[in-house]
């Protein structure tokens, strides 16, 4: 038996599943004309975005579909991408061949980081999210140590423009002008004047087929039913926590490649920042194209990277032109970046819960039924 | 069936004690190929561990094993895991539905078992990066569900089945794995409860459906509550009470009021408490429920009307999982609820148990660890928390009221008078909540409701898991402060013999529903039969 709605509570409830895109939709709506942007030059900046972030975000799908939650420990990830870049800049390895190195320098410290971080969260199995945010802290402070004292002094690093001149250390920033855009510039096309980086989006292309494969494979199939109930998936036979750590594994190694990618179009590697700040606009894009802690598909990806952005985008100006400040636009992106995540998470509890009003609501239509 | 050949299981003089607590005794039955028996008995009388240890479940062994032997195809067999048991060719379907709700019916059928299609990524990385033959996991979901020829779409999610479905894919899950290379045929079902949850029709073609399977050669176990399917699909009836077989015979000419009196009708130690006749006349109501649902998951509450009169004890019994738990729960405002609570004549608002407390009532929980204790405070604590947030008990005013102190001295003598009364074992009164027997704790959970003074008391399973010696006590220190205080009171209770001991009145509830009230000196055999769902003509709607 379903509960019958009436029309205006089938509105509501829409309302209410959609609530975050539904918002950024309208601050969108009053940003756009207040910034007083061309649309060419939005639909172009977008495009970039899109190249830009939309790997980084995809990474965050798999863990998702184990029953993770959001892996803000891609940080990790990211990091060991950061990795491979100093010692490709070091060694001056330029264009493709240089980020392809870079990847494969990245992907064993991607997978040990991974191993290390899905095997403590299956120690704190439902509190996942929390967990990972402050493995990436945690982390973040083991990166420091490695950077900023081992490099240089343990770890070889040679080329001056890296190391600080007291002779140990990375530089704040790191110029990667060796492989800047050298994906974007491969195969450009011009489409009605918004120039469209083809062999980034085939990479991405290419990543959303397989995160689609994926979930045909027995290896997703697992990891959806790990993720939906752990002890119906550990009766059939199922390795839940091996499962688990797989799933945190792909994530990261894609986390870090998707840093490189990010990084190649960027040009510049801001060392102790960049990956810090990653993995909290990731997430709040995702959150931002409907996804929630437990379901989340490309499209949210797609729709969220382009709504996100655009309010990246305008912002400043529209806080220009209304207060006469770009600052408070600067300071309205994190803002609303933290406000995305806490509104996500907190609708998300508050929908269960009125899922679960859902089922008394039903036995008291019964009720109504038996007299 | 042949008679001759040896029979298909055979269980010997099995026993099993948990810890000097003998649950299973010289326990003897066999089973021919293609037969259902029909296996009933009270909650704890011992089916589930006779079934947990054919399984060879992991309890069983952590605790010691088992005595007797069990031959299957008259060769002896000892499993040591419930893999080994299927492997054997024994398949169980459990009461609580083992289904993943986002997968449609034919991905749980063979969740974990899904024929693959190569590709070359699992070269690189190993199996699982195979992928789902999707075409022949329908044909053989398909092929599961035709033997039990029902009409189950192996495409329909299980979040959108009617539970009846659900139960029919936990099934068609043990068919399938018949031919793989996990067994070679199944030979043995047990279905625990499978109809508990099922409407009449879907329980009607489930047992069609088992019927055919027996054709086919499989035997299957039948575990039920529901009488009249026992008697009518079962070629044997096997009747378990308090570990033992009391009856065992062909169904054929059994009726149901027999196995009513095989199944209960035991003695408790309750003989110190002697029926009371409680004298209703001119009593008024002091509570009324109507329509009450509550969504307590696992035990639902669909449609409750009940009155309870003012000085009375009532109780409330009925099989586990049919909502009899619900009642206070819901009351209370633990679980949503709604309906109505009328007390002293007053609408009590639900959902909210303040106005639960406020209104003149109180609930011993029967979930003591979790709801009732404050597990790492003192005795005292425990005892006056309530009262003190509730009615301002044990507090010192100063300033008109505006600082108001513990009243330590207060708290202690109350509590050291409930330690004395209720012979509460313990160092002192200030020993921690935790560091107590279950059954002394459930005696400070007792006291804490008693603190507060209430004009009604919701106790639920007050001896659920407290010795015998402990549970005659708990059970006079209700009936002595009903009687003393004219404390009405409604106690929840799984064990029939308990309520007929100390209620004056006791409501069944099944399916959410009170199905009837009796007094509480009706024969034990009427109320075995109103709890498997069969009215006799005593019973009429609720007056006594």
């Amino acid at each position: 038996m379903t509960l019958q709605r009436t029309k205006s509570q089938k509105v509501l409830r829409f309302l209410g599943n959609n609530t975050v895109p539904i918002l950024f939709l309208v601050i969108c709506a009053f940003g756009i004309p207040l910034s007083g942007y061309s649309t060419n030059y939005l639909v172009s900046e977008v495009v970039v975005r899109i190249a830009r972030n939309s790997f980084l975000i995809v990474s965050l799908l798999i863990p998702i579909l184990a029953g993770m939650g959001l892996n803000f420990g891609m940080t990790l990830g990211a990091m060991a991408g950061q990795i491979g870049l100093i010692f490709i800049s070091d060694w001056g390895i330029v264009g493709i061949p240089g980020m392809l190195l870079a990847m494969i320098i990245s992907t064993p410290i991607s997978i040990a980081l991974g191993l290390w971080c899905g095997k403590i969260l299956n120690m704190a199995k439902g509190r996942e999210m929390v967990t990972s945010y402050i493995i990436g802290f945690f982390m973040n402070g083991i990166y420091q140590l490695v950077v900023l004292y081992g490099m240089g002094s343990i770890i070889p690093i040679r080329s001056s423009a890296l190391v600080l001149p007291r002779g140990y250390g990375i530089r704040n920033t790191v110029n990667l002008i060796g492989i800047r855009k050298s994906l974007d510039n491969v195969l450009t096309i011009k489409l009605f004047g918004v120039p469209i980086p083809l062999v980034t989006f085939a990479v991405i292309a290419l990543l959303c087929i397989f995160v689609l494969w994926f979930k045909k494979t027995k290896l997703g199939q697992d990891m959806r039913s790990v993720g939906q109930d752990m002890e119906v998936a550990r009766a059939a036979g199922i390795k839940v926590e091996h499962t688990r750590i797989v799933s945190i594994v792909i994530s990261t190694v894609f986390a870090g490649y998707g840093m490189i990618l990010y990084l190649q179009n960027i040009g510049t590697l801001n060392t102790y920042n960049s990956h810090m700040q990653i993995g909290m606009f990731s997430v709040a894009a995702l959150l931002v194209g409907g996804a929630t802690v437990s379901k989340a598909n490309i499209r949210n990806v797609f729709l969220g990277v382009i709504l996100f952005h655009l309010m990246f985008i305008v912002s400043p100006m529209a806080g220009k032109n209304l207060i006469g400040q770009a600052q408070l636009g600067e300071y309205f992106r994190v803002f609303v970046s933290y406000g995305v995540i806490t509104i996500s998470l907190v609708l998300y509890e508050v929908r269960k819960k009125r899922d679960r009003g859902d089922a008394g609501q039903l036995l008291a239509a019964e009720q109504g039924e038996a007299e | 069936m042949n008679e001759k050949e040896a029979p298909l299981l055979e269980m010997r003089h099995i026993s099993k004690d948990f810890f000097g607590n003998q649950v299973l005794s010289d326990v003897n039955f066999t089973l021919k190929r293609g037969e259902i028996l029909g296996l009933v008995g009270e909650n704890g009388a011992g089916k589930s561990t006779l079934m947990k240890i054919l399984f060879g479940m992991d309890e069983i062994h952590q605790t010691g094993g088992y005595g007797g032997d069990i031959l299957l195809n008259g060769e002896k067999v000892a499993f040591a895991t419930s893999i080994e048991a299927l492997a054997a060719g024994i398949g169980m379907v459990h009461q609580e539905f083992s289904l993943l709700p986002d997968f449609s019916a034919t991905e749980n059928i063979l969740l974990n078992r899904e024929p693959l299609k190569y590709t070359v990524f699992s070269e690189l990385f190993g199996e699982r990066l195979n992928i789902l033959d999707r075409e022949k996991m329908t044909e053989i979901s398909e092929k599961a569900i035709k033997r039990l020829a029902v009409p189950l779409d192996p495409e329909m999610l299980v979040s959108q089945m009617p539970v009846g479905h659900k139960q029919f894919t936990e099934i068609a899950r043990e068919l399938s794995k018949e031919g793989t290379g996990l067994v070679e045929g199944i030979k043995l079902l047990v279905l625990d409860e499978p109809t508990a949850v099922l409407s009449e029709q879907e329980a009607d073609s489930l047992l069609k459906a088992m019927r055919l399977l027996a054709e086919t050669g499989i035997a299957i176990i039948f575990i039920s509550h529901r009488l009249q399917e026992i008697i009518d699909v079962c070629d044997t009836i096997m009747v378990m009470r308090d570990g033992k077989i009391m009856k065992t015979g062909p169904s054929k000419g059994v009726a149901i009021p027999d196995i009513a009196k095989w199944m209960v009708g035991r003695e408790v130690n309750t003989s110190a408490i002697v029926h009371r006749v409680f004298d209703y006349e001119n009593k008024d109501i002091i509570l009324a429920l109507r329509n009450l649902w509550v969504d307590m998951p696992g035990e639902v509450v669909r449609n409750v009307n009940l009155d309870v009169y003012k000085g009375e004890i009532i109780g409330i019994g009925g099989m586990a999982g049919q909502g009899k738990l619900g009642i206070p729960n819901g009351a209370m405002g633990l679980f949503p609820a709604g309906g109505h609570v009328t007390f002293e004549g007053k609408d009590i608002p639900l959902n909210s148990p303040r106005n639960f407390l406020d209104a003149g009532m109180a609930f011993v929980s029967e979930d003591r660890r979790g709801v009732g204790l404050l597990l790492d405070e003192t005795l005292e604590w425990n005892v006056s928390f309530t009262a003190m947030q509730i009615q301002e008990k044990y507090l010192k005013q100063y300033l008109g009221g505006f600082f108001k102190w513990r009243d330590q001295k207060a708290i202690e003598e109350e509590t050291n008078g409930y330690v004395k009364q209720l012979e509460i074992r313990c160092t002192s009164t200030k020993q921690k909540a935790k560091e107590l027997s279950g059954g002394n704790q459930q005696k400070i959970c007792l006291a804490k409701a008693f603190a507060v003074a209430p004009k009604l008391l919701f106790v639920s399973e007050p001896t659920r898991g407290i010795d015998i010696g402990a549970k005659s006590l708990v059970l006079k220190a209700l009936r002595k402060y009903n009687e003393e205080q004219g404390t009405t009171i409604v106690m929840i209770s799984s064990e029939l013999e308990e309520l007929r001991a100390i209620c004056d009145r006791i409501a069944i509830v099944s399916d959410g529903k009170v199905l009837g009230i009796l007094p509480a000196t009706t024969d034990s055999a009427e109320f075995g039969l109103l709890m498997v769902g069969q009215k006799s003509e005593m019973i009429d709607g609720g007056s006594v």
